[in-house]
């Protein structure tokens, strides 16, 4: 069915909903080079209008993207509590997450009520402090070692790579971030390689760490599913199951990943965590998505990525997740041009997991060769997330990721902006900074040299030197 | 490359302020130097294993003013080196004799918005590759410049040689290297199509990171062919003096081209071969 909207006398036709979806968008290189775009800023304009009008309904019976995807997504929709939202247009929607008695009607968020296509369709129409606001209401708590998303938390993945998975670098690393009040959220390598004797040794690395330290947290190494669990097979303990998932079936083919391989992995992790201790919840994935790459594995549909983001974000509600974050400024000026475009799909990515009940992190992040991108463009879109209520950023030394080559936020800036807004580990973690006099009053404690020398010896003992 | 990101120098007298006050905020001017000079010692240490920025210490909770600026300061140089061209005719890549081609990209600013013209050769391209290109190798190395042309032109002059060497020890016919400019990963396609070699290694510069824009990475395709995706290829990344070096990379790259040939296939079914004993790990 097409769509039609009249600016100033000047009338637009949208052939199909997908045309409409894309053309709503917000500037992205990455629609452009799908050559999907709105032609003009009119165009974009005319697009929203049109938009604004369509019924949640119709949008939930015109499918976008055919593919398997769509199946498990459909069988994974609550119907029955999407049905008093059904019939309000997408401009109501907005209007109503914006309303401060939805905040009291929907205390725990829309849980699976909303379907990709909608979360997507609303956040199109909707401003940038509209993203803020609207998502700051929506929080989503999750457990697996401790308790992550409470009111008034602002979670850290420490992301200690190092360039040959050298143990005593990644130990170092993950010893300085502690000092920041940093790894509440999840301790996380991305290995080199997908080599499963390389993973055994990260993941026996980081839980003799956090075993000598008694740390309140979880463990990751960011391989390959597979290599996860042949690690697992080999003795290594394996906290979360980590994945990279896209918005098409054949994006995610190109990562090596179906429904069905995530859904065995999960079901194999949580089997492991009945021999062990020290869980409190039964939430084992970590996923991580981000704008553009089902374009850059030629599998989008002529979908916009924005949409096709909160479609990889609704297969990751299929798996209960623990911790969900875009990475999104890594893939790169094709698909994210400038800090600008990242700042904004940072916000919408945020917002449209919230609103599909996702327990919603971010890596916000820039690389090298993107245009007019810099530190001071994360410093912005960091304090934004945390206004925002995120779930969790990321730490990584220095900002600098020395084995992935891109920058992100450090130890330093997230501390900071915890301190300026008052925002709290998750409270095991919390407690354990207290009993070594790291949180004080509300406050991390600055650390010392000699805070990290004291550590540094307990690091060096685990690894056995 | 980076510039001096060490902030205090680490022999600046590490002891000289043992009794500081703890707290990382010196209230004192001149306190600023010392607390520096305490964090100093653990900074070298870290930096003896690691080229992340660790122990940098704070001023509160902010990096102090050297790092801050240091941050920005490689920034710059990082942005400086993406803008760098691939030379193969002339410089270091000259006596490896690379059969130069391009991709359907024709400058550097569409290189870095147009990943799909990147992954396509022109055709020219491919019209030097049937007329000058080796068909049926057991073994086809392509040089690419990626996001960082620095890295093809420090890492391969001694790379190439060496999987040459190996290659060769193992019985393996070799295909004429080839160099592709404005490369993107996908182009192994167009590669398999037009030269059909057994294992294609394409040696890519990397995105270069603030610490190096020096390392190279090596993507594996069995038989590549129009419609293959990452999940049918595989990865050895990181190849730089602090990742993995060239000596190392070259032995783990030709037993990963080993194991691809046996198994019949690359891609994420595959996994690379676990190190032997002995330096260089893989070598048979």
């Amino acid at each position: 069915m097409a769509f039609t909207a009249t600016l100033r006398g000047e009338r637009f036709r949208f052939a199909d909903l997908r045309e409409l979806l894309a053309k709503a968008n917000e500037e992205k290189s990455g629609d452009a080079l799908a050559g999907i775009a709105a032609g003009s800023r009119r165009e974009r304009l005319a697009a929203k209008a049109a938009l604004a009008d369509v019924t949640l309904r119709e949008i939930v019976d015109t499918p976008v993207v055919d593919d398997d995807l769509a199946t498990v997504l459909a069988a994974d929709h609550d119907a029955a509590a999407f049905a008093p939202l059904a019939s309000l247009t997408v401009g109501e929607l907005r209007e109503h997450l914006l309303d401060p008695a939805t905040a009291a009607t929907h205390p725990d968020g829309f849980g699976r009520a909303l379907t990709a296509e909608v979360a997507a369709a609303v956040a199109k129409v909707m401003g940038n402090l509209d993203l803020v606001h609207a998502a700051a209401r929506l929080r989503r708590v999750t457990r697996c070692r401790n308790t992550m998303g409470g009111l008034g938390t602002l979670g850290v993945r420490i992301q200690p790579n190092h360039p040959a998975d050298d143990p005593a670098g990644v130990v170092l690393a993950v010893l300085d971030g502690l000092l920041f009040g940093c790894g509440d959220a999840v301790i996380g390598v991305n290995p080199v390689g997908d080599r499963v004797t390389d993973v055994v040794t990260l993941l026996d690395t980081l839980h003799r760490v956090i075993d000598a330290l008694a740390v309140p947290t979880q463990a990751c190494v960011l391989a390959h599913p597979t290599t996860q669990l042949e690690a697992m097979d080999a003795g290594a303990p394996v906290d979360l199951l980590f994945a990279s998932l896209a918005g098409t079936s054949g994006a995610n083919a190109s990562f090596g990943v179906s429904a069905a391989l995530v859904h065995e992995a999960r079901e194999r992790v949580l089997a492991s965590h009945r021999d062990r201790s020290g869980f409190v919840g039964t939430q084992v994935t970590y996923f991580e998505t981000g704008q553009g790459s089902a374009l850059s594995a030629d599998a989008h549909h002529g979908t916009d990525q924005l949409t096709l983001e909160a479609r990889a974000q609704a297969f990751a509600r299929v798996f209960d997740p623990f911790l969900v974050n875009s990475v999104v400024g890594f893939i790169g000026p094709e698909y994210l041009a400038d800090g600008r475009q990242i700042l904004r799909a940072g916000l919408e990515d945020h917002f449209v997991g919230k609103l599909l009940g996702l327990p919603m992190g971010m890596d916000v992040c820039y690389t090298n060769h993107v245009d007019d991108a810099g530190q001071d463009d994360n410093d912005n879109l960091l304090v934004l997330l945390a206004v925002a209520g995120c779930n969790y950023v990321m730490g990584v030394p220095g900002a600098d990721d020395v084995m992935l080559g891109y920058q992100s936020t450090s130890y330093h800036e997230v501390a900071s902006v915890r301190d300026l807004l008052g925002l709290r580990p998750a409270p095991e973690f919390e407690g354990w900074l207290t009993a070594r006099d790291r949180w004080r009053g509300g406050r991390l404690v600055p650390p010392s040299a000699d805070d990290a020398r004291a550590l540094e010896s307990v690091g060096l003992r685990a690894l056995g030197r | 490359m980076s510039g001096d990101r060490s902030g205090p120098a680490p022999d600046a007298a590490p002891d000289a302020a043992p009794d500081a006050a703890p707290d990382a905020t010196p209230a004192v001017p001149g306190a600023a130097d010392a607390a520096a000079a305490a964090w100093a010692p653990v900074r070298a240490r870290a930096a003896a294993v690691t080229p992340a920025r660790l122990f940098l210490g704070s001023a509160g909770l902010a990096p102090r003013t050297a790092d801050a600026l240091a941050l920005r300061t490689d920034h710059a140089f990082a942005r400086d080196a993406v803008d760098t061209r691939l030379e193969v005719t002339t410089g270091p890549l000259a006596p490896l004799g690379l059969l130069e081609v391009s991709t359907q990209v024709t400058d550097a600013a569409e290189h870095r918005r147009r990943p799909d013209l990147g992954r396509r050769l022109d055709a020219a391209g491919r019209a030097t590759l049937a007329h000058a290109g080796t068909r049926g190798a057991d073994l086809q190395v392509v040089v690419g410049d990626g996001l960082s042309a620095t890295a093809v032109h420090v890492q391969v002059p001694d790379l190439l040689p060496r999987l040459h060497d190996l290659a060769v020890a193992r019985g393996w016919s070799w295909g004429r290297p080839v160099a592709v400019r404005h490369c993107r990963v996908g182009v192994l396609n167009d590669i398999g199509e037009v030269l059909d070699p057994t294992v294609v290694v394409l040696l890519v510069g990397e995105r270069p990171g603030l610490g190096t824009a020096e390392s190279l990475s090596a993507y594996f395709a069995h038989r590549p062919r129009p419609g293959c995706t990452d999940a049918d290829r595989n990865l050895i990344s990181n190849i730089h003096a602090r990742g993995t070096p060239v000596p190392e990379a070259a032995g783990r790259i030709v037993a990963f081209a080993a194991a691809l040939m046996a198994a019949g296939r690359s891609g994420v079914t595959v996994k690379e071969p676990d190190p032997g004993p002995g330096p260089g790990g893989v070598l048979e």
